[in-house]
């Protein structure tokens, strides 16, 4: 059944995953995201899930895999310094070809860094930290709403492609409390089902099949090649079916902002300011960071004078904002990073600087 | 006729890519045999992390899966979380286990996770060409230590038994060797009973097997098993660290 509640972000993810189907979770602690491993071990077992506290963050993308590989789901959850560890066991799932969902709570960097929001995690998550031809779909949410939607039909995604998929969300967001409506509890699938629907997962031969594997290592350059050429089309799947964005007033607007998750909140207010100065501006909002929306870029009017990555990170996601641009527009970069997050007035300031400029 | 003798279906009918003389072959066919005997081979997940032996799961007749270098004991815990009525073993070189997968290998045990660890001490890098591992004997030769290793450079080699029957969620540890027929046999009774501390739901179970790798020891097969007994046995005692009364 639907839930209408108000929540602190972190835990209505986590019970976003629990409702979504996610039997297993392994988790590490780290601030901002505390509440996710917290709630998880007090709510899993509940629902027939286990819940482990993992030495390490690697050892928990690791587990995860072991999970996942069961043919169940699993959640992980981690912040910024943690998903770095967990870049080997990304890489790995991506080729052995296991779904997970997990949740970047992210925060300043690099290194430890701080632990206010930040989304210098961007070229870690969109370009990938670990090792070879690989891609895992980020979605980027900005209000604990959207968070809650996008974990729950993440789900689905990752057992669709077979393949991890993240969840961007800054430190704001796990933090704030919001209204949410939480969705139903997805019904639980018997373990007869779940090998049905998954023929892949091992659960031991039981002397009626061929014993299976499940592997990542392919000695054979011509295996490994064909292998990569594999997965190589389920990405150029998730180039065509995956992207996804909002748009607002990009019609008439002089100035058109890219901004993604909380910092995507701050340029709306920043738009209503510029409004009463008589400045008509847009936003783009990817929520798809990986594929990232290229097509958003083709609605934006001739007569747009500049468009602005705006971010918690210095330029990340302009890298990928100029190449969809394609030099129709002088891009414009506006950042605070290291946990620093500007105010609409100073994103407004600085826009209408960057515009006179360009006059 | 009486048959004395049967190739195990719990080994797939393949030949082995191993060097001559390397143990690795034994030590899959005891595994095998345990779960065939219990019955267990159907039930059964392995985890295969790298090294040498990562390619037993083209001999191991049992569902199995791969894991990055040292991770295999965080992956059978995720799998044996989420599969609690099937068996799990991870089969780990000393490189895997006892170098950069020691974190993952003390906090399995610290959990007591219900699976059971075949832990094969060569004590050397097999796969990659012999560089000097944990487990590496002082004055033993190895790439990364052409004159043998020195104490102040690199320690002394690592007792895994001894370290792992400290904590109290291992609940059974042995030390075995493959030099002898008769040590074959204790080894497989060892791993018979790692196996039942398993189905017992007794907590987690590792049995250390001594092994050989004449290839990057430079010795021949023979000369492999009489160097074990020789030089790996005094230093790395066999026997019995921990086992529960149940399985006595
Ligand atoms: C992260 C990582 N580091 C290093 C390697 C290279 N590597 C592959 S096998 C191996 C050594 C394995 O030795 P051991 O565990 O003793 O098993 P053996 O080959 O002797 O059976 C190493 C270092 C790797 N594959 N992954």
């Amino acid at each position: 059944m639907e839930e209408k509640k108000l929540m602190k972000g972190n835990e209505a993810f986590a019970e976003a995953a629990i409702r979504g189907g996610c039997h297993l979770y392994f988790g590490y602690p780290i601030t901002p995201q505390n509440e996710i491993p917290e709630y998880m071990s007090r709510e899993l077992s509940k629902h027939g899930g286990s819940f482990v506290q993992a030495e390490s963050e690697l050892a928990a993308v690791n587990m995860a895999y072991g999970g996942a590989l069961t043919g169940h789901n699993v959640f992980l959850s981690s912040s910024s310094p943690g998903i770095a560890l967990m870049q080997e066991g990304i890489s790995f799932m991506c080729s052995a070809e296991i779904p997970v969902v997990m949740l970047n709570i992210s925060r300043g960097g690099p290194g430890v860094g701080g632990i206010q929001p930040g989304q210098a995690d961007y070229r870690q998550a969109t370009k990938g930290g670990g090792n070879g031809d690989y891609h895992v779909p980020v979605f980027a949410p900005a209000s604990v709403q959207e968070s809650v939607d996008l974990i729950y039909d993440a789900i689905p995604i990752a057992e669709r492609y077979r393949n991890p998929v993240m969840i961007l969300a800054d430190g704001m967001l796990g933090q704030m409390m919001e209204p949410v409506t939480l969705p139903e509890h997805r019904a639980v699938r018997s373990e007869a089902e779940l090998l049905a629907e998954k023929p892949w997962a091992l659960n031991g031969h039981g002397d009626k099949r061929e014993r299976m594997v499940i592997q990542s290592l392919h000695l054979k350059p011509e295996e490994l090649e064909a292998h990569n050429m594999h997965l190589e089309e389920k990405y150029q799947s998730m180039r065509k079916e995956l992207p996804k964005y909002q748009i607002k007033n990009c019609k008439d607007a002089e100035i058109v902002f890219v901004a993604f998750g909380t910092m995507s909140r701050i340029v709306n207010e920043a738009i209503d300011q510029l409004k009463t100065e008589g400045i008509t501006a847009g936003l783009i909002r990817p929520i798809t960071l990986w594929p990232f929306p290229e097509a958003a870029f083709d609605e934006i009017d001739p007569s747009t004078k500049v468009v602005i990555s705006t971010e918690l990170a210095i330029g990340q996601m302009m890298e990928d904002v100029k190449s969809a641009v394609a030099g129709r527009f002088p891009v414009e970069l506006i950042y605070r990073t290291g946990g620093m997050v500007p105010t609409p007035m100073e994103v407004a300031r600085r826009a209408k600087q960057i515009l006179e400029a360009i006059r | 006729m009486k048959t004395v003798f049967e190739y195990t279906r719990g080994m797939r009918p393949v030949t082995t890519t191993y060097c001559p003389g390397c143990t690795h072959g034994i030590a899959h066919r005891l595994v095998m045999e345990v779960l065939v005997e219990k019955g267990l081979l159907g039930d059964t997940i392995g985890v295969s992390p790298i090294g040498c032996s990562i390619l037993s799961h083209d001999y191991m007749n049992v569902d199995m899966c791969e894991s990055a270098h040292g991770r295999a004991p965080a992956v059978a815990s995720g799998i044996r979380r989420a599969l609690p009525n099937k068996t799990v073993f991870t089969y780990q070189g000393d490189g895997d286990l006892a170098s950069i997968g020691a974190g993952e290998i003390i906090h399995a045990a610290h959990r007591g996770e219900l699976f059971t660890t075949i832990f094969i001490n060569n004590a050397i890098y097999g796969m990659t060409g012999g560089q000097m591992a944990p487990t590496t004997l002082i004055g033993q030769k190895s790439t990364t230590g052409v004159d043998g290793r020195k104490k102040e450079i690199s320690g002394m080699p690592l007792r895994i038994s001894e370290l792992l029957a400290t904590i109290d969620g291992a609940v059974f540890v042995e030390r075995v060797a493959l030099n002898t027929p008769a040590n074959v046999r204790k080894a497989k009774k060892a791993i018979e009973k790692a196996f039942t501390v398993q189905q017992m739901g007794l907590g987690f179970g590792l049995v250390e097997v001594l092994s050989t790798c004449p290839t990057n020891w430079g010795l021949s097969p023979v000369d492999s098993m009489t160097w074990l007994e020789e030089n790996m046995i005094p230093y790395y005692p066999l026997g019995n660290f921990r086992c529960p009364e149940e399985v006595k």
